[in-house]
């Protein structure tokens, strides 16, 4: 909360913006407790596939997801320029598998567009809106709500 | 100097606010849980004012007012009731034993330390 | 605001002990013997509930206990009788009373609807008794008189206040100087003191107060205002409050001198009034020291004394937040695990033999071991509130039933730890109900079969070779066998005509899947069967055993450990995979030999151990680590028994260790995984995941192998 808070002003925001199958994401910051190396995971029987297993985070279990699958990108093969991306969300952490982080950017809140209507490809029920900077470039809003694997049990 | 309270009530929720109250007013407080605790704490305390809860379990606020009010050192220390009862023959009991005024629960922190204030001339 | 709400978080926990009070107590009152004490415990209880709602402002909950507790009063001073039909509501309106409290520490709408009903029965018994109605509601109204805020006069405006206190006001700890100090906070105040009365010395008689004031008041201040100054001390005292008018813009000093003909008047200072009242507060004094109400000094002196000792003992405990041992504990789950690690790369480096790395080694888990063991004991706690809580849940169970139930229960001082009592209700919750709604008959048919017509239901706990063992057990007709194997077989779950032991058949219960349509009542239905109590015992790391004997009953058997935090396992391989196996369900292990392998048709194999054939499950195929089984002779095979004394062979890759384990939840953060029952930290940082042998020998019941764990697993 706190954080959230020291990152922001008013119509600004920070996200770490990562690429995945040479498209750009991003997730906002405030979310994002840290980031860490990729390191094997200890595979959870009858998980979805784009569950990558459970890590350990100083004596807790925290699940990594595959962002590349859930995105429909397919499975990713893991190497050392991997990250996994270590996020909060309403006291459940879980951590992220992408590629190579690449920035910090700034976010203004004129700058969100909405996603606009592709037919049902799966990482559109994932993004929240769409980032537009001068230079052309444009990121991909994560939402991490919605990326997260619900019941898991049930995977969808 | 400061001026030291004795707060008695069987209730945590209960003392824990009247002490907050009384804390931030500038007061020395002492807590008791009933009135047994109440009247054993006294020298430890040696208040300058008492507020009492009337239901309690060993000795009820009636029974701690009167016990103040026949010890020889502190028969004088005024006694304020604490009660979710407006009623006057609560009231009257009060007086009866010994009381000298009375708060209605739920009370208002300032409302409490105007009735002390007054209670003690401040 | 933070500061409030921790008073409220104060103020609910301190509900949750009152409220068992108060079921408790009325428990006590159902039998006709109870102390008297009793009905004012409760009535105190109820009276807190109802303090502190009031200063929280919680008013659906201060009107509900306020009714309640008029109703208690009654019953304490004799009005009413506690015959069964008040008890009834009085139990009832307990568990109203726990709802509410309930609902206002979630912020949710109570159930209205039920609160109305029990206040319109509450109010019914109240009747005409209660004729302070109308002073009830205001009651409760915050008294917010702000001093400032009474409608002040802009201009000043003169007051002539005489005052004359009688010994009453003495007595009562009232100052007369603490009154003229808050006349004079009001405005200008000019002093005079009535010595009139006053006798000469001879004649002083120290029981009658002689001194009066008048006090001249100029102020803004409302007479409301000035009237609240004497708030306490108007039955005590001779008071006149005069507004003076002030035509010629009249100084008080005038008016004074005019008003005051009748007595000579002597000017006198603060400073005088404080003598003077001294003077007379010590005769006052003094003369109760005479009186036959004073008790000795050795009296009071040694009743502080034994209130001393008590304040020591109980000062001897606090209270701490569940957080910060939940903090201690899991630290010391780290400290379990690094020490494991630390173990390892003494190994690793080929130090393990050296005598003082072995000793400081073994000292060091000795250490944890002893630590771990006193914050267990911190976390302990008597099962007595989950205990109490099945009263209720049973009175609900045999009201919506129609059926006459006792619940009788012993070995409430049994403590497991905390987390385990708040994961106890809810299966035993459901056990309770089962054994009301489908244990136990209904009176006529209980009669019929020569049995009181009151079923019993008994709870009991005890402790039992390092273990906690709860029953719940009803004495009524049994399980019907021949109907349990029906369902299954129409189900599915067993194929026909299989045979079964009756403890087999028993146990089916516990398949999921099995509760059916047919089973489904308005009260233990709802769609869950006992296969989610087995699953929520399990997860705690216990098993649930059922016996039955028909006519006679049927008892439900819960074991659980110690503690959620560790569990001895058995370190085993599966696909380059590390999972722990609890040791607790491990029977033996064996390279098998391959003349004791036999296949049944294409996929089933068997061991044959000791004249038994035990069914061979692959626990690479049930995890989906690997598409076919590996070939028999691979491996090893580890002989698992369950709670209902099936057995199977696990086969995995190699056993490789024995060791504690500290146990992490998985569902935390993810979800349930089937087959498994938590995760664990290992030596080298990495977590394995613990298997649950129970639930797969179940899953995999009989010969239908490892297709239909993996349905299962994806249903």
């Amino acid at each position: 909360m706190l954080d959230t808070l020291s990152h922001n002003t008013i119509g600004k925001q920070d996200a770490i913006a990562f690429k995945l199958a040479d498209q750009d994401f991003c997730i906002s910051i405030g979310c994002v407790r840290e980031i860490r190396g990729w390191a094997p995971t200890t595979v959870l029987p009858h998980a979805p596939e784009y569950v990558r297993g459970v890590i350990n985070l100083r004596g807790s279990v925290v699940t990594v997801v595959d962002l590349s699958a859930r995105l429909g990108f397919g499975t990713s093969e893991p190497t050392e320029r991997h990250v996994v991306i270590i996020a909060m969300h309403e006291g459940r952490v879980v951590g992220l598998l992408a590629d190579l982080v690449s920035d910090i950017v700034t976010i203004s809140d004129d700058n969100i567009q909405p996603v606009p209507d592709i037919a049902s490809d799966p990482a559109r029920e994932f993004i929240s809106g769409m980032i537009t900077f001068e230079d052309g470039r444009i990121l991909r809003k994560i939402d991490l709500e919605r990326l997260l694997p619900t019941s898991p049990s049930m995977p969808s | 100097m400061s001026i030291r309270i004795l707060a008695v009530d069987d209730s945590s929720t209960i003392r824990g606010l009247v002490s907050r109250a009384l804390k931030q007013a500038g007061f020395e407080v002492y807590l008791a849980c009933d009135g047994v605790e109440g009247v054993g704490t006294l020298p430890d305390a040696d208040p300058h004012l008492i507020i009492t809860d009337i239901n309690m379990p060993k000795m009820d606020g009636f029974g701690l007012i009167e016990s103040v009010r026949a010890s020889a050192e502190y028969r004088s220390v005024p006694i304020l009731v604490l009660t979710t009862e407006s009623g006057t023959e609560l009231k009257a009991r009060a007086r009866k034993c010994g009381a000298t005024g009375w708060i209605v629960k739920p009370f208002e922190d300032d409302r409490l330390i105007a009735v002390i204030d007054k209670v003690l001339g401040r | 605001m933070s500061d409030m709400d921790e008073f409220l978080e104060m103020f609910f926990a301190e509900c949750d002990e009152l409220l068992e009070g108060v079921a408790t107590g009325l428990r006590q009152m159902d039998s006709s013997e109870y102390e008297k004490e009793t009905v004012h415990a409760v009535f105190r209880a109820v009276h807190s509930v109802k303090g502190g709602a009031a200063a929280f402002g919680l008013s659906d909950l201060v009107s509900f206990a306020h009714k309640f507790e008029t109703v208690l009063d009654l019953v304490r001073s004799d009005a009413l009788d506690p015959d069964p039909r008040l008890m009834a509501v009085l139990h009832r309106s307990s568990d109203c009373l726990a709802d509410l409290v309930e609902a206002a520490r979630k912020s949710i709408d109570p159930d209205h609807a039920r609160r109305e009903e029990l206040l319109g029965e509450l109010e019914k018994l109240i009747g005409v008794k209660d004729e302070n109605e109308n002073d009830d509601d205001v009651e409760f109204e915050p008294i917010s008189i702000d001093l400032m805020s009474f409608d002040a006069p802009e201009v000043p405006e003169s007051y002539r206040i005489f005052f004359e206190p009688n010994a009453d006001l003495y007595r009562s700890g009232n100052d007369p100087v603490a009154i003229i100090r808050a006349l004079d906070k009001l405005g200008e105040t000019d002093i005079t003191i009535d010595t009139a009365r006053v006798p000469v010395l001879s004649e002083w008689d120290d029981s009658t107060p002689v001194l009066g004031w008048t006090v001249l008041l100029r102020t803004t201040a409302s007479t409301a205002a000035i009237e609240d100054v004497f708030e306490f001390v108007e039955d005590c005292c001779k008071l006149e409050i005069t507004a003076l008018v002030a035509e010629q813009g009249d100084e008080g000093d005038g008016t004074a001198q005019t008003s005051s003909e009748d007595f000579p008047t002597v000017d006198v200072t603060a400073q005088q009034v404080q003598e003077t009242t001294d003077d007379q507060a010590e005769t006052v004094s003094t003369k109760a020291a005479f009186s036959p109400l004073a008790p000795t000094s050795a009296n009071a002196g040694s009743e502080g004394r034994a209130v001393k000792s008590s304040e020591t003992s109980s000062s001897a405990t606090i209270r701490v937040s569940l957080d910060r041992v939940d903090k201690l504990m899991n630290m010391i789950g780290e400290l379990v695990i690094k020490e494991a690690m630390l173990s390892q790369v003494i190994q690793t480096a080929g130090f393990a033999e050296d005598p003082e790395v072995k000793g400081g080694l073994e000292s060091l888990r000795q250490l944890a071991g002893d630590i771990q063991e006193s914050v267990m004991a911190i976390r302990a706690q008597p099962l007595k509130q989950v205990f109490q809580r099945m009263h209720r849940i049973l009175r609900e169970a045999a009201e919506a039933t129609g059926k006459q139930v006792r619940l009788v229960t012993s070995g409430e001082q049994t403590e497991v730890d905390k987390t385990m009592i708040e994961r106890l209700i809810d299966p035993l919750t459901h056990m309770i109900r089962n054994s009301v709604d489908h244990g136990l008959e209904d009176a006529i048919t209980r009669k019929r079969n020569g049995k009181p017509q009151e079923g019993t239901v008994t709870l009991s706990a005890a402790h039992k070779s390092g273990r906690v063992q709860i029953e719940v057990s009803d004495n009524g007709c049994g399980i019907n066998r021949a109907r349990v194997r029906q369902i299954a077989e129409e189900k599915g779950l067993i194929a026909p005509g299989a045979t079964l032991s009756p403890a087999e058949i028993d146990s089916l219960l516990f398949l999921p899947g099995f509760s059916s349509k047919s089973e489904v009542s308005a009260l233990s239905g709802r769609g869950v069967g006992l296969d989610v109590v087995r699953r929520e015992i399990m997860a705690l790391g216990g098993r649930v055993m059922i016996s039955s004997s028909e006519g006679k009953g049927t008892t439900f058997t819960i074991t659980l450990p110690l503690t959620l935090a560790v569990l001895e396992g058995m370190l085993i391989q599966l696909n380059n995979q590390t999972m722990v196996l609890p040791i607790t369900a491990v029977q033996e292990t064996l390279r098998p030999e391959q003349s004791s392998l036999h296949g049944i048709g294409r996929s089933g194999r068997t061991l044959s151990n000791r004249d038994e054939l035990i069914p061979i499950i692959d626990l690479g195929c049930i995890f989906g680590f690997r598409e076919k089984p590996s070939a028999s002779d691979e491996g090893v095979l580890i002989v698992v028994e369950t709670d209902g004394h099936k057995r199977a062979a696990f086969q995995v890759d190699a056993i490789f260790d024995q060791r504690q384990v500290v146990i992490k939840s998985l569902e935390e953060n993810y979800g349930r995984v089937p087959g498994v029952s938590a995760a664990t930290i290992l030596g080298d940082g990495k977590i394995a995941l613990i298997i649950d042998p129970e639930e797969i020998v179940l899953s995999s019941h009989s010969d239908q192998g490892p297709e239909q764990m993996a349905l299962t697993a994806n249903g």
